[in-house]
């Protein structure tokens, strides 16, 4: 594994000078605009409007297609031959369509206006369409904008800027407060939520809301918990609100959720035998859960192809709760101050890559020959057939995996690939 | 600009993929963002292929638009030429890249590579899927077939040759129509020259003008190589589809024909479907109204085996295949429909609602329509989903073809039979919602135990937000827990108690 280094062991050593593989080559990741897949799930009614090629319709259908049998809340306006040979005026196109769009769905309270990598490179300006279009469909419908274009995200920054764009529609505050953000299922939100407030911290919200007039109000007394790991321009916008963030490792596993709550008890002042008081049961019931699924993983190498920039947090999950040995940590991009914990409590010496050069990468793989290789749809197969057992990254992001209550659901996840291949005898 | 909900063709570079990880020795170094990797997915979760499509991407980034795009694309196609070897390199940019105008094709070819560069010119704002399939194995054929010329002569003594051109990777059932269509030809004494794209190399297209006759199995891919090899070699073309009965006596009539072969024999009791069709438990067939609507082959083909091999009654045709629109037009004036030629889902969606069929022959997209309105549906079309590779044999086309048509466009209305019985004797007493299946017994609808413990509203609520498929056995799971703990209230505790007790 020629470049990538050691990391320094024990917390306080990591920081910005830690050596990480960085590459360049091919990749192969999804674009910002297949977080859209959940993101239309999770905020009831809104709707994501890509303004794009139907290069962008096919791949949300690709990525979406099997799981989704209602019509779904986004939609591609394709731009077609005539917007780009200005035979058709790009901003008067694209208001004709979102009328037809909005009277065809009426229950539409936010629009998003979804950037693309040919609205992106053709410069059409969706910040003043959006501003345009919010004027005449107000107040009916509020249209916002932001990129998931695949030359500036990928794959789970597409919510990281989804998120930033809601944060300036948030109302101001000075009241003290609680934000969670990230895109989590309900049922772990609402787990969340019964400990948080069980522990006494409140008010409590969360970004996004469920439904986009509950937006929740930020200000400088607002303290914020990161649910998920992609969110460094929501961050900054919440920031500049003053908000600020409340350092964290993130809620995977039974270690990750006590850690992850404990950083908000010790905000909220909140001494720690009421902590145990609170969370025991649940830290103990999730270490039980976990316990019968570690011996199938403990001892077991990993390798994860970067994806989700999820990989961090799991990959210390997977070694110290489940005992698996990272080989290789691969993730598109290293956000080192909110992986500061993170990175603090992986294992001394576990390999990191940022970016990807796919081929190369591939032939770390091989011969690392993992007991398990965390890896994109397009790469799963092809590695199975080569003999290797492969966890498909993409259900990471839509499964509930956060929490107590979803930690040993979150080991069972690696584990299924390797007991599917123990039972088999075909 | 143009509203999509769903697409029914991807993009077409989509095609060009399809066409290349169909041949062997063929790699495609494309000019595009890294998102458009997606793609790979296609072939590896919806075909379960167990390799990577041969495409290498350029996966350029906005950084880059401000430097030297170019540059990387260079570096990708030195580095795609060493490490895969390929004997011909497809290069050609995805809609974004058509943006930026590096001119892929050229700079290639430019380079001086060690191999044969086929430049792809395919618009992505213009056009889409299945016309960059039929470009990019038309741009192949041309390169590949070598000048135009007279036919080499049929060797002494050989056996009439053809070429079976269209199939692609992400075909629908196009592994399983090229069984059959081998077979029928086989049982006419016609030997197969070359089979393209699926499965051929370059040098089996340099060996295309050999055959006496093309046979275009599937017109949205093959047609304009198919007319370039007539122009250039002579080589006639055979295009009938043989999907259906009647279809497929006249595939085999047609092709008897252009070998020079005398008219076969109609083979009897070939396929089921006739007989099947005309025992008298297919009666309630007779006059069940259909929508049909897919690419212009099976569209068009299937009006055929509806109207005379099935006795429905045609009451919509279409088809997303504007490149046959022609073709489309005439047969639903043949069927004295309306014919509809769009790739606009909602518009398929509103004259679907309009017609109300009793059953529509469509697409996955159709699926998703006839699920909503409540209307049984079969595809008989692309766009493919997984359950469109099913592990057992199951073409279209062929004798073979119409039993399976038989059976799978029969089910979905039996299924709607059954459904309107249900519902007629719904209130008697042994056959009615609350009963359990007759097939487990008595036992099924035995009382639950006495002790078992009861749900509180919380908890209850919970379980809720358990996945449906599932909240029958996390009930189960926690009242088995709680009873056997004698817990009397079961809460949200027990719930993810009892969750983590069965955990594995």
């Amino acid at each position: 594994m020629s470049g990538a280094s050691a990391l320094p062991g024990g917390p306080g050593t990591v920081g910005a000078a830690m050596p990480v593989l960085r590459e360049r080559g091919q990749r192969a990741v999804f674009c910002g605009l297949t977080s859209i897949v959940w993101l239309h799930r999770k905020v009831q009614d809104a709707f994501f409007l890509v303004v794009g090629s139907r290069t962008c319709a096919h791949l949300l259908q690709s990525a979406a297609g099997v799981m989704i049998f209602a019509e779904p809340r986004f939609a591609t306006a394709i731009i077609e031959e005539r917007d780009l040979a200005g035979l058709a005026d790009a901003n008067e196109e694209l208001d004709r369509v979102v009328e037809r769009l909005v009277a065809r769905r009426p229950e539409i309270r936010l629009l998003f206006l979804v950037g693309s990598c040919p609205s992106e490179v053709i410069k059409l300006d969706l910040a003043r369409a959006a501003a345009r279009l919010s004027q005449r469909l107000s107040p009916a419908v509020r249209v916002l904008h932001y990129s998931g274009s695949g030359i500036e995200t990928t794959f789970t920054q597409g919510e990281d800027a989804c998120l930033a764009a809601l944060v300036p529609e948030m109302p101001a505050t000075t009241d003290r407060s609680l934000l969670v953000i990230g895109a989590l299922a309900e049922v772990v939100e609402d787990q969340m939520r019964r400990l948080l407030t069980a522990l006494g911290i409140g008010p409590l919200h969360f970004l996004p809301p469920r439904r986009a007039q509950d937006l929740a109000a930020v200000g400088p007394n607002t303290r914020f918990l990161l649910a998920q790991p992609f969110l460094g321009d929501a961050v900054r916008a919440l920031e500049a609100r003053g908000a600020r963030r409340i350092p964290a490792p993130f809620p995977l596993g039974a270690e990750g959720t006590t850690l992850w709550l404990r950083a908000a008890a010790e905000a909220w002042g909140i001494g720690p035998a009421r902590f145990r008081e609170v969370t025991a049961m649940a830290e103990r019931r999730a270490r039980e859960g976990l316990l019968r699924i570690r011996d199938r993983l403990a001892g077991q190498r990993v390798f994860f192809f970067p994806d989700s920039q999820l990989e961090v947090p799991l990959a210390r999950f997977l070694s110290r709760e489940l005992g698996m040995v990272p080989l290789e940590v691969g993730t598109p991009y290293l956000h080192r101050e909110h992986l500061a914990e993170e990175l603090a409590l992986l294992p001394a010496g576990t390999p990191l890559s940022e970016g990807q050069h796919l081929e190369r990468q591939l032939d770390r793989c091989r011969a690392a020959r993992p007991d398990l290789t965390v890896c994109g749809l397009g790469l799963a197969n092809p590695l199975e057939a080569e003999g290797l057992a492969t966890k498909w990254s993409i259900e990471l992001v839509f499964t509930p995996i956060q929490g107590y209550e979803q930690a040993a659901d979150l080991a069972s996840l690696f584990a299924r690939p390797l007991v599917r291949r123990d039972r088999l005898a075909v | 600009m143009r509203l999509a909900v769903w697409t029914y063709e991807g993009p077409p570079h989509i095609g060009a993929m399809r066409v290349a990880t169909a041949m062997q020795g063929v790699h495609y170094v494309l000019h595009a963002p890294q998102g458009d990797t997606y793609a790979d997915l296609l072939f590896t979760m919806i075909e379960r292929r167990g390799e990577r499509p041969p495409v290498t991407y350029t996966t350029f980034e906005a950084r880059d638009l401000g430097g030297d795009t170019a540059a990387l694309l260079r570096a990708a196609l030195h580095e795609a030429c060493e490490r895969h070897q390929p004997q011909v390199l497809l290069v050609g940019a995805s809609c974004t890249a058509e943006l930026i105008q590096d001119d892929p094709g050229g700079l290639a070819r430019r380079m001086g590579l060690p191999v044969p560069v086929i430049p792809l010119e395919l618009p992505a704002y213009q056009r889409r899927e299945n016309w960059g399939a039929a470009e990019t194995f038309y741009q192949l054929v041309r390169a590949c077939a070598g000048p135009p010329g007279p036919r080499p002569p049929r060797p002494a003594g050989a056996p009439p040759r053809c070429n079976l051109l269209g199939p692609t990777a992400l075909g629908f059932r196009h592994r399983d129509d090229l069984l059959e269509v081998r077979a029928l030809l086989a049982g006419l004494g016609i030997a197969v020259n070359v089979v393209a794209p699926l499965g051929a190399t370059p040098a089996d297209l340099a060996r295309l003008p050999e055959a006496d006759f093309n046979v275009v199995l599937y017109p949205e891919v093959a047609e304009p190589a198919a007319r370039w090899l007539e122009r250039s070699f002579g080589q006639p073309a055979l295009r009938v589809v043989p999907i259906g009965v009647g279809a497929t006596q006249d595939f085999l009539a047609e092709a008897a024909r252009l070998a020079g072969l005398p008219p076969p024999a109609p083979a009897a009791a070939a396929s089921r479907l006739p007989w099947y069709s005309r025992s008298v438990d297919s009666t309630y067939l007779t006059g069940k109204r259909v929508f049909l609507f897919g690419d212009a082959t099976h569209a068009i083909a299937a009006a055929r085996v509806a109207t005379e091999e099935l006795g429905f009654e045609v009451v919509g045709l279409g088809s997303y295949s504007r490149e046959f629109a022609r073709e489309v037009r005439a047969a639903a004036a043949q069927y004295g429909v309306e014919p509809l030629v769009t790739d606009d889902y909602l518009e398929v969606e509103a004259r679907i609602a309009e017609l109300q069929p009793e059953l529509i022959l469509g697409t996955q997209m159709e699926r998703h329509i006839a699920k909503r309105l409540g209307i049984p549906c079969t595809v008989i079309s692309a766009p493919v989903h997984v359950q469109d590779f099913p592990a057992r044999h199951s073409p279209q086309m062929g004798h073979e073809g119409a039993n399976v048509l038989f059976d799978s466009w029969v089910h979905p209305l039996m299924m709607g039979l059954e459904e309107h019985l249900l519902a007629m004797f719904r209130e008697d007493t042994e056959f009615n919602d609350a009963a359990p299946p007759s097939h487990l017994g008595h036992a099924a609808a035995a009382p639950p135990p006495p002790d078992l413990a009861a749900w509180g509203a919380e908890a209850e609520r919970e379980l809720q937000k358990v996945p449906f498929f599932v909240r029958g056995k996390a009930r189960r799971n926690t009242e088995r827990f709680a009873r056997e703990r004698g817990i009397v209230t079961i809460t949200v505790e027990t719930l993810y108690d009892a969750k983590a007790h069965f955990a594995r």
